[in-house]
């Protein structure tokens, strides 16, 4: 009698654990959720939510459904690697949408790989994020080298300034943008006059902004995320200094504003970002529902539900989950997106990349210029 | 000459004075039971977030002028900041009175770390802001250039040296100070002499938490922004001014502050920013090397 219930139950496990095995596509968002950057976390789980929302209620992927797990970075390169291996060996995700931050794509990125699944970054835009040769490395958005060139043509052209400071946060995206930046001065026959780091965490930038004030600098460009970016311009316009404040696009979330003490102290600051996608035709619908929600798309957030769509796309045209046959799908096919056709170059960027100017008013709120 | 190293000075020492403030709480908290307060970095943190909500409550009632809404805030922001002091000693630190030295250690670490959930948990991941309370500058000129000063800068540096003072004459001539002095000296014999030492002990948190409060409120002012997270940078900056002034002492404590705020701000100005913190540690490497009880420490002496 025990042996025939031992034996059903076992069955019955088999049974149900590979009835979770098909009954859903286990895809991750990986992002900082807490932490000095969960603004931009929240942003990516808001995209890839309700994308999976809506591919979910048009009938799911191959007529499975997607169900996301979450994943926190914190933005720490440390504890992406855990995540990424908690992702892949517990939660057998087999797609993962993320991470954010540059230096936690990078080491999180090498996992993916060796397990075979295809990742998509909405947001990090470090070049060697995709320039490892890793198979299922994609990315929803530009790289640091074309955002570097498009604000140092914008600082030698537009604002005519001969005397920059490139300040940066010491971190893989910060660092990266900044020497993207510089390089493309240095093409255009401009030596900045202060190439300095500061410190992730740190809300004083006091010291380095009076040295900003003694190299006579006319624009500061900063490479680095708005927790640092708010403070900095503050401290400033608090010393005098008013070169115009340039950074790119670590900083497209209101709360700089927050963080910078009002928008008095943000007004007339610039970054470079993608075109805006809330005004691309396609994502219309889209963001109406975001809207009616009382959620503002804002930064990353279609980036990120394109992104989702991308994987459904990946897995509905390769007819599997598995990663080398999503991947050589994705490089070799167009997807429509939220945000428009997108296409993918053999290395997984985005073969068009659309790297525009943004001023921050005198309400807290940015437009495209 | 174009008044950038006196600009400097002030940007020195208004950090400093901070770190100063800070330091007081890991510096008496380790003279009396000798363990490093690993949470108190995070109270400071929760102080930040009960000054934000102190304004933010004094501003809807309508109190509108700043000395009454500093007034207020410091009170209320300094109060309850003493309370979480008082709890977190009795919770965590007090059952863990006679048992090995590394216990209140872990102890504490655990705290840090319950103190950081629960409020980002309480308040959300997001950054958190105020805005301006003090609009105004002070510029002077000197030589070719000019030194700028805002006035919260120097409501900080004034406020702070007041509240050190306030502390050194709290601890040098009152019974309540006397009783502290008596029970870091040698707690058992205080304790044979009528002092009620676990209420000491008790009293030394909330006057460390006090003095994070107060940093909190300043910073919060100044700087206009904060997380749950705040407390961790900040926490390891003021504990290293406390060893670098030598710890245990209480004049040590701010005057490791103001070194610390000074040496950074000066190396970032003079070299270069990105070492400065290499800078700040090589100066506590080489002090505690020719100093190994801190500058104003008194030799090591064996604690019950």
């Amino acid at each position: 009698m025990s042996k025939i219930l031992q034996k059903g139950f076992l069955a019955l496990a088999v049974s149900t654990a590979m009835g979770f095995a098909h009954a859903d596509i286990v895809v991750a968002v990986a992002a900082p959720l807490t932490g000095g950057n969960a603004a931009f976390g929240e942003q990516l789980w808001r995209g890839a939510e309700q994308a999976a929302n809506d591919i979910n209620a048009a009938g799911g992927i191959n007529g499975e459904k997607i169900k996301l797990v979450k994943g926190d970075d914190a933005c720490e390169p440390k504890q992406a690697v855990a995540v990424a291996n908690r992702l892949v060996d517990s939660d057998k995700a087999v797609a993962v949408i993320g991470h954010f931050c540059s230096s936690s794509t990078i080491p999180a990125s090498e996992i993916y790989d060796e397990a075979g699944i295809i990742s998509i970054t909405p947001a990090s835009t470090n070049p060697q994020v995709t320039e490892r040769g890793l198979n299922g490395e994609f990315r929803m958005c530009g790289r640091d080298d074309q955002q570097g060139i498009v604000a140092g043509d914008y600082i030698v052209d537009v604002l005519k300034a001969t005397k920059v400071a490139i300040v940066h946060d010491k971190d893989t995206y910060g660092q990266g943008l900044a020497d993207a930046t510089k390089a493309q001065l240095a093409k255009r026959g401009i030596k900045e006059v202060l190439y300095e780091g500061l410190t992730r965490g740190e809300k004083d930038f006091n010291a380095l902004v009076t040295k900003i004030r003694s190299s006579g600098a006319e624009v500061v460009y900063f490479g680095g995320l708005h927790p640092e970016a708010g403070p900095l311009v503050r401290q400033m316009r608090e010393q005098g200094v008013n070169a115009k404040f340039i950074s790119g696009d670590g900083v497209v979330t209101d709360e700089l504003v927050t963080t910078a003490g009002g928008p008095q102290y943000t007004k007339g600051v610039l970054m470079t970002f993608g075109a805006d996608p809330r005004l691309i035709a396609d994502g219309k619908a889209v963001i109406e529902k975001f809207r009616s929600s009382g959620y503002e798309p804002e930064g990353y957030t279609l980036y990120s539900y394109a992104s989702m769509q991308a994987v459904a796309a990946a897995f509905k045209g390769a007819g599997s989950t598995e990663g080398a046959a999503a991947s050589a799908w994705l490089k070799s096919n167009p997807v429509e997106t939220v945000m428009g056709k997108k296409e993918w170059d053999k290395k997984g960027d985005l073969k068009v990349s659309d790297y525009v100017m943004y001023e921050w008013d005198d309400q807290g709120k940015y437009h495209q210029k | 000459m174009d008044g950038i190293f006196l600009q400097q000075l002030i940007n020195g020492l208004t950090l400093g004075s901070v770190y100063g403030l800070i330091a007081i709480g890991y510096t008496m908290v380790y003279g009396i039971i000798g363990m490093i307060n690993f949470a108190h970095g995070d109270v400071y943190m929760i102080s930040a977030y009960l000054a934000a909500i102190g304004l933010a409550v004094l501003a809807f009632f309508g109190v509108q002028s700043f000395p009454l809404l500093i007034l207020g805030t410091l009170v209320f922001t300094i109060v309850i900041t003493g309370v979480y002091g008082w709890t977190i000693e009795r919770i965590a630190y007090k059952p863990l009175r006679n048992s090995t030295r590394l216990a209140p250690l872990i102890s504490a670490i655990g705290m840090s770390l319950i103190l950081q959930n629960y409020v980002q948990i309480a308040q959300g991941a997001r950054q958190q802001g105020v805005p301006t309370l003090l609009d105004g500058i002070i510029k002077f000129h000197v030589g070719t250039g000019y030194v700028q000063l805002t006035y919260t800068k120097l409501f900080i540096i004034v406020v702070s040296l007041l509240g050190m003072g306030v502390l050194t004459y709290v601890i040098q001539r009152t019974k309540l100070g006397r009783m502290c002095r008596a029970t870091q000296q040698d707690r058992k014999m205080a304790s044979i002499l009528g002092i009620n030492t676990d209420r000491v002990i008790s009293y030394v948190f909330v006057i460390g938490a006090s003095m994070a409060a107060l940093a909190g409120v300043l910073i919060t002012m100044n700087y206009g922004t904060f997380d749950f997270y705040a407390g961790f940078i900040i926490g390891i900056k003021a504990f290293t001014a406390a060893v670098l002034g030598g710890i245990g002492s209480l004049p040590g404590a701010m005057l490791g502050g103001m070194i610390l705020g000074i040496a950074e701000a000066q190396f970032s100005g003079l070299v270069n920013s990105d070492f400065k913190d290499v800078f700040s540690f090589s100066l506590l490497v080489m002090i505690l090397i020719f100093r190994p009880q801190g500058l104003m420490g008194r030799p090591h002496v064996a604690k019950v």
